[in-house]
């Protein structure tokens, strides 16, 4: 039997047949019509570009740009500034409302999304009733009701609304004092770092005294006078000797407008605003399934050791949570740094619409200006999601 | 010491008054007790959220409703200097404006063609998404293939009026398609019959599409300039859920493929798509789309942003399905080849029906993501719901303070009617699946 097996030889087949062959046959064709696509679109465009008498290259950020933008964080003026610098004006605007976005929406939205899980009724509806209404909205929908609602109510700057403390409010935006800084603020700095270090080492001593002794040694206090403490001592002792490193200019009100002080833009307010409440429903969602995620078993096997209700939350619930609700999280941090462009419909100037609304209309290159927006938010989400793949593979549970 | 009166007992010789039945264990007043004022927290909590809720509800109900305009046909009704009432919405301004919100400009005499396509569309929604409706394979193709030819005729105006030298041209390509068909079957030696009809099919197909939209059927061309509203929000919402459907499970499989260079294709398409935000898509597709085309040829204004929403949805669905085939057990892949079904049977034969069952719950939601960016779109000029309220909002003729605020109200409602019930039906779904795996 075997041995007749073994004499009848299989059937000559066809290379064709070959997976391999086939496989190899499959990506060429795809490679092939990929190169064509480019190639169609890459004459096409320059035979377009040469008829419009539109240039071409990265020369045009040297330009001078001739127009102003209403909020720049470095030195920009219509006469003077290029449009690298636009560039640069754009991309820090869109930076900082990501930034204190970010900061406030992980405030709100773990704060509601705690409140769906409140054994409180009334909380529990309340929060639902907020994630349901904010995620159903249109984010644009949202902002240019806030950017009407902000600024419709909002007095002329002759009448503002005066809110003590160096704060003035009016549909100009929002006036408040400014930090001026004097020479020697370098030693309040460097008060800082010494005590950032401090905390550092203060902290893997604490850890390595815990892990040997177990004795506990209080971590959040010390940091906390360290990191806050030190410094602000400092500045009240350099404040008494007389070498203030830190002076507010207050706005002045003067007849028709408000002169001195920082100017918050009321489409900079409707924009945060908007992009906050609207992330945080997000969040809330990603904060109630981490914590539904970790198991009950979790909670009562800590109780069984002894841990008190606080402890539980703190060394048990909240570690096994924040693995589950982080990556998600950090997608919806992205999804406001991107959702931010919304900016250019209520005309604040971030990198869209500085770089992809004023300088593509004034300069034509279409591709160019593409290519670099995108390249900025690319870069902000594939930088991201490393970080994030390289802190996955460290907190990811290791099975037996 | 002790005497035998003083001596400890252990049993009892007195019968003990009865205790008071539990104070309100149960009804509301226990209810509210327990689950509003457990403890002076609670209290608290609860105090504080009343009074939130008493600050914002009853002066929203009020704008909304019982301050609320509801008849007027023109500014005097919503302003205060005419003897109108400005303290609420200005209802009577949507009234009166409904219909621009609905087609845009759409020529009145043509728009019950509009709603013919609204209604279709309905029918393909409800056949596709009732998990009990008959015949769903053929409410796929009338979804997929049907409904966009029928739609674009009635919306349109159809009457291409293709050349005779395109449909020679056609004709060239169609007998080239299936002489290659028939190459390759003969080069592999296999059956020739099931070749031919599957090119048939393929030219088919694409014929009878061209036809129709080549065919007179009378009706009048109405230019996309004019169309808007809701018709043009949900046409992109439809689009793009038509397109990145198909599309987004060609590079889901891609992304899952053996082959280096499709995988690598397929990840830096939906990479480099989920990193942009969507609006600088469609900047890109309205600034860049004509540059690579030939100078005589224009893409339609309306057909740039309907491409760059369709691929921004593409990239997304592709995530959603690739979910769905890393969920589906290795076993009925090993099963599907052992029992000698090649690649594209294994995939639509079993693979994908099942994988694309489980993850209707996250198209649902991407569908919803969809429809909520559709309103991007204004930003670059083309006249959805959002845009139409905008145009209206500055109308002279409804010059009043409320006017804004009424309007984005009037959007707001809209979108969230839709995409709650979108967001319940996929609930509804995934609560369906999630009983059929518990044991």
């Amino acid at each position: 039997m075997q041995t007749a097996v073994s004499q009848t030889s299989p059937p000559k087949k066809s290379f064709l047949y070959d997976p391999k062959v086939r496989g190899i046959f499959y990506q060429v064709v795809l490679v092939a019509a990929i190169i064509f696509l480019f190639y169609v679109a890459a004459t096409n465009a320059i035979e377009n570009l040469q008829r419009a008498k539109i240039a071409s290259g990265f020369g045009f950020l040297n330009n001078t740009a001739g127009f102003d933008i209403s909020q720049t964080l470095i030195q920009f003026s219509a006469a003077g500034g290029t449009y690298g610098d636009a560039f640069i004006v754009g991309l820090l605007n869109t930076l900082i409302v990501s930034a204190i976005g970010i900061f406030f929406t992980t405030f709100l939205g773990f704060l509601i999304g705690i409140s769906r899980l409140s054994k409180n009724w009334m909380v529990a509806k309340v929060a639902m009733v907020y994630v349901e209404v904010l995620r159903n909205i249109p984010l644009l929908v949202q902002l240019l009701f806030w950017y009407i609602a902000v600024l419709g109510a909002l007095p002329q700057p002759r009448n503002s609304l005066e809110m003590g403390a160096g704060f003035y409010l009016n549909s100009r935006g929002l006036f408040m004092a400014k930090p001026l800084y004097a020479s020697n603020i370098s030693i309040l700095l460097t008060v800082l770092a010494i005590g950032l270090v401090g905390t550092f080492v203060y902290r893997r001593w604490a850890r390595k005294q815990q892990e040997q002794t177990g004795r506990q040694y209080p971590v959040g206090k010390v940091t906390l006078a360290l990191v806050l403490g030190l410094p602000i001592l400092t500045w009240i002792v350099l404040a008494l000797v007389g070498a203030n490193p830190i002076s507010f200019e207050l706005p002045r009100k003067g007849t028709f407008n408000l002169t001195g002080g920082m100017q918050i833009l009321p489409e900079f307010v409707a924009l945060l605003l908007g992009l906050v409440t609207y992330t945080a429903a997000f969040i809330a969602e990603v904060v109630r399934a981490g914590i539904l995620a970790v198991s009950k078993g979790q909670t009562e096997a800590a109780g069984s050791l002894g841990l008190t209700p606080g402890q539980t939350l703190r060394l048990v619930v909240i570690p096994q949570a924040m693995r589950v609700i982080i990556p998600p999280l950090t997608s919806q941090y992205l999804n406001l740094t991107k959702n931010s462009s919304l900016a250019v419909a209520i005309g604040y100037p971030d990198l869209v619409q500085v770089f992809m609304g004023t300088v593509l209309n004034q300069t034509g290159q279409a591709i160019e200006v593409v290519v670099i927006t995108m390249g900025v938010y690319l870069t902000i989400s594939l930088l991201t999601s490393f970080i994030m793949n390289i802190y996955n593979r460290r907190v990811a549970i290791v099975e037996r | 010491m002790s005497t035998a009166v003083d001596m400890p007992r252990f049993v009892r010789a007195k019968q003990v008054e009865a205790l008071p039945p539990p104070n309100l264990a149960r009804g509301p007043i226990a209810w509210v007790r327990q689950n509003l004022f457990s403890g002076p927290f609670n209290t608290i909590l609860t105090l504080v959220v009343f009074y939130l809720l008493y600050v914002s509800v009853p002066p929203l109900l009020k704008f909304l409703i019982i301050d609320a305009v509801w008849t007027g046909s023109d500014r005097a009704a919503c302003r205060a200097d005419t003897g109108g009432s400005e303290s609420g919405a200005c209802w009577a301004f949507i009234w009166d404006k409904l219909n621009y919100f609905i087609y845009g400009s759409y020529t009145i005499s043509e728009r019950w063609r509009v709603n013919i396509f609204f209604a279709l569309l309905a029918i393909g929604v409800v056949w596709l998404l009732w998990l009990r409706a008959p015949r769903r394979d053929l409410g796929a193709v009338y979804f997929f293939w049907i409904f966009p030819i029928v739609s674009y005729i009635l919306l349109t105006g159809g009457n291409a009026s293709f050349s005779g030298r395109f449909w020679a041209g056609f004709a060239i390509l169609g007998a080239l398609v299936i002489a290659l068909f028939a190459f390759f079957a003969a080069l592999l030696k296999t059956a020739m019959r099931p070749a031919l009809i599957m090119a048939g099919a393929i030219v088919a197909v694409i014929g009878i599409t061209l036809a129709l939209i080549d065919v007179d059927f009378g009706l009048a061309h109405v230019p996309t300039s004019l169309w808007g509203g809701i018709l043009v929000t949900l046409l992109v919402a439809t689009v793009g859920i038509v397109v990145s459907l198909p599309f987004g499970i060609l590079l889901a499989l891609g992304r899952r493929s053996r082959l280096p260079i499709v995988r690598m294709a397929s990840v830096i398409f939906i990479e480099f798509v989920r990193g942009v935000p969507l609006i600088t898509v469609l900047i890109m597709a309205n600034t860049m789309l004509p540059l690579f085309l030939p100078g005589d040829m224009t893409v339609d204004r309306l057909l740039r942003p309907l491409i760059g929403t369709a691929l921004f949805a593409s990239a997304y669905m592709a995530e959603v399905v690739r979910g769905g085939l890393q969920a589906m057990p290795k076993g009925q892949y090993e099963g599907a080849m052992s029992l000698g079904l090649n690649y594209p049977q294994m995939m639509t034969l079993i693979i994908l029906p099942q994988a694309l069952r489980i993850v209707i719950p996250g198209i649902v939601n991407t569908f919803i993501g969809l429809f909520k960016d559709t309103s991007l779109v204004a930003i670059v000029g083309i006249f959805d719901l959002v845009k139409t309220i905008e145009a209206s909002r500055i109308d002279p003729n409804w010059a009043a303070p409320t006017i804004g605020i009424t309007g984005y109200a009037f959007a707001a409602l809209f979108y969230f009617i839709f995409c709650f019930g979108m967001s319940r039906y996929s609930l509804g779904v995934e609560r369906r699946l999630a009983a059929g795996q518990k044991r």
